[in-house]
């Protein structure tokens, strides 16, 4: 039975949710859209970022020093998949791949077990889901840094460099980019966000466990696209692009929380976040061969006509 | 300015589908040299070019610009020596970035890339002078996507990135091949300008034989992965299209059906 009440209930945790995850959307954002580059890491260094951080906390060590770890390990991560794609010639969606299924093992070892829990009420936590007010504008802050460090960033020289590199290799490299290395940055770049992303999620919810990045991929990839369907036409900036992404991330949270109170099982999430993307990431194709087939009609005269 | 030696370019090897692109192409180029290059389907002219530029690994031979050997040097360590246009419009810019951000990073070929800014204020209005020198109304996009423009004026701005840093070697592979012919024209003449201005020593594929004769202070036909005729100085200028009609028959057997070779 729907209950409204239950879902205005839900929404301020998918906001916070929303917002938290959305760094690590932002960082799907940095390989799929400026690199053209799927990069599949993210499942396994969403929960690598987690488990540094919890495990750093449970050592007594600063849960902001630990934020710091996590975004460095999460950065070796996405050396680990471009050095599979770059050095030794893999295709880079079977390099994230590989990137993925190793962290697992990796994540294991920092972890001892599959899930390491931190209670708030035993340490200071940067973020908690017993605070949801506060755990949103903290991750609001952390946002705005994020998308203020990448603004400024791909404005510099090396950045424009990386763009070049997802936009036209050939150029890049005429222009002499190597584009090895632009990859290479952009990769560590963009999994260190989401590390981060994954330790800030793992202190919201108190806990890392050994599968909290599964799916994180197709999370990303809605975020990104839900931001770009809802926004892409209003929003030129950059930066406002970058926080579109993380708007769109809420939806989909809070989309999630709605199809739980009619009733989807929690299983079938999954299936749901599925489909849902492929729909999504179907819209510009199929709007593309329909455009084909049907060519706009030119409509003459009228006000819009006048000053041509 | 450029020296190759004994190079040589086989694609596929050992396969039914090897062919031997280059075989034994040696040329040397003084400074200054505007070299056009004609040559039937499959000669090896585009082969050249990439060879020099180094887009795969060669067999054999060496290629040595202005007394440097870059025979073993990556594509993007090249281009601090060569400026690039492709017969792809889209290949030579990047589409989703700005016409001052592709100049920018095309004047910071062969530098040292930092964190400082991208483009300085400074940069935009030289751009803005030298678009404005293109004549095509470009310099009132400085910031418009590359993608909103037309093939013409792409290759265009590809042409003043692969010059905004003198390159010590131009090489153009049939750049105005997918233009219509005004536009080709304009293209081509931009391209003359750029060269004398900055005094480039350039290599220019093309398949029209007018231009080829019309354009550059020498000329070399290729056949078959070989240098077959080269010439220069008056010599060219006296050259006339059924010259190289002449020649052409000759080594390819008088068989003379090549679709895309123009003759006027």
């Amino acid at each position: 039975m729907f209950n409204f009440v239950a879902l205005l209930n839900a929404l301020p945790g998918s906001v916070a949710q929303g917002v938290l995850m959305g760094i690590m959307a932002i960082g799907v954002y940095i390989t799929y859209k400026v690199l053209d580059f799927a990069d599949l890491t993210v499942d396994g260094s969403l929960c690598t970022g987690g488990a540094v951080a919890v495990m750093l906390i449970m050592k007594g060590i600063n849960p902001y020093v630990a934020l710091l770890a996590a975004f460095a390990v999460g950065m070796l991560a996405g050396l680990l998949t471009g050095f599979f794609h770059t050095v030794m010639g893999i295709p880079g969606i079977l390099a994230g791949i590989l990137s993925q299924l190793g962290l697992y093992s990796i994540n294991m070892r920092i972890m001892g077990k599959s899930n390491q829990a931190v209670s708030v009420d035993k340490y200071d936590l940067v973020v908690s889901l017993r605070y949801i007010t506060m755990a949103i504008a903290v991750g609001l802050i952390f946002v705005v840094v994020v998308i203020g460090i990448l603004y400024w960033f791909l404005g510099t020289e090396i950045g424009s460099a990386v763009r070049a590199t997802g936009c036209n290799e050939n150029m890049a490299r005429a222009q002499g980019i190597n584009t090895n290395v632009g990859k290479i940055i952009g990769l560590v770049l963009s999994n260190g966000l989401v590390a981060l992303s994954g330790a800030l999620y793992a202190q919201y919810n108190g806990n890392a466990d050994i599968n909290m990045g599964r799916g994180a991929i197709v999370i990303g990839l809605a975020s990104v696209i839900i931001g770009e369907v809802l926004f892409g036409k209003i929003f030129r900036n950059f930066a406002l692009r970058l926080f579109s992404v993380v708007i769109g991330c809420v939806i989909y949270f809070a989309v999630i929380a709605l199809v739980l109170q009619l009733g989807l099982s929690t299983t079938d999430l999954k299936l749901f976040s599925a489909l849902i993307v492929a729909v999504f990431l179907a819209i510009p194709y199929w709007s593309g061969k329909y455009k084909a087939t049907h060519p706009a009609k030119v409509k003459k005269g009228g006000k819009t006509d006048a000053g041509n | 300015m450029l020296e190759i030696k004994n190079l040589s370019k086989t694609f596929n090897p050992g396969t039914v589908n090897e062919k031997q692109a280059l075989t034994n192409v040696s040329i040397t180029l003084n400074e200054g040299d505007f070299v056009t290059i004609i040559g039937g389907n499959g000669a090896g002219k585009s082969t050249m070019l990439n060879a020099i530029a180094g887009v795969w690994p060669i067999d054999s031979g060496s290629i040595f610009v202005g007394g440097v050997d870059i025979t073993r040097l990556p594509e993007h360590k090249r281009a601090k020596y060569i400026g690039r246009v492709f017969q792809d419009p889209m290949m030579g810019t990047s589409a989703d970035m700005g016409i001052d951000e592709n100049l920018a990073i095309a004047a910071r070929r062969g530098k040292h890339r930092t964190l400082s800014w991208s483009i300085t204020r400074k940069e935009r209005e030289k751009y803005k002078k030298l678009l404005s020198s293109l004549d095509l109304g470009l310099e009132d996009r400085l910031t418009s996507k590359v993608g909103l423009l037309s093939g013409g004026q792409r290759q265009a701005i590809t042409l003043l990135m692969a010059s905004l840093e003198k390159p010590q070697l131009l090489l153009l592979d049939e750049h105005t091949a997918a233009l219509d012919p005004k536009t080709a024209a304009k293209v081509l003449a931009l391209s003359d300008k750029i060269i004398e201005e900055n005094q480039l020593t350039a290599m220019m594929v093309t398949h029209n034989m007018k231009d080829a004769i019309n354009h550059g202070n020498r000329l070399i036909m290729m056949h078959e992965g070989n240098i077959i005729y080269d010439v220069s100085g008056e010599e060219k200028k006296k050259l006339h299209v059924s010259d190289l009609l002449a020649k052409f028959e000759e080594v390819s057997g008088g068989e003379f059906a090549n679709d895309r070779m123009m003759l006027n």
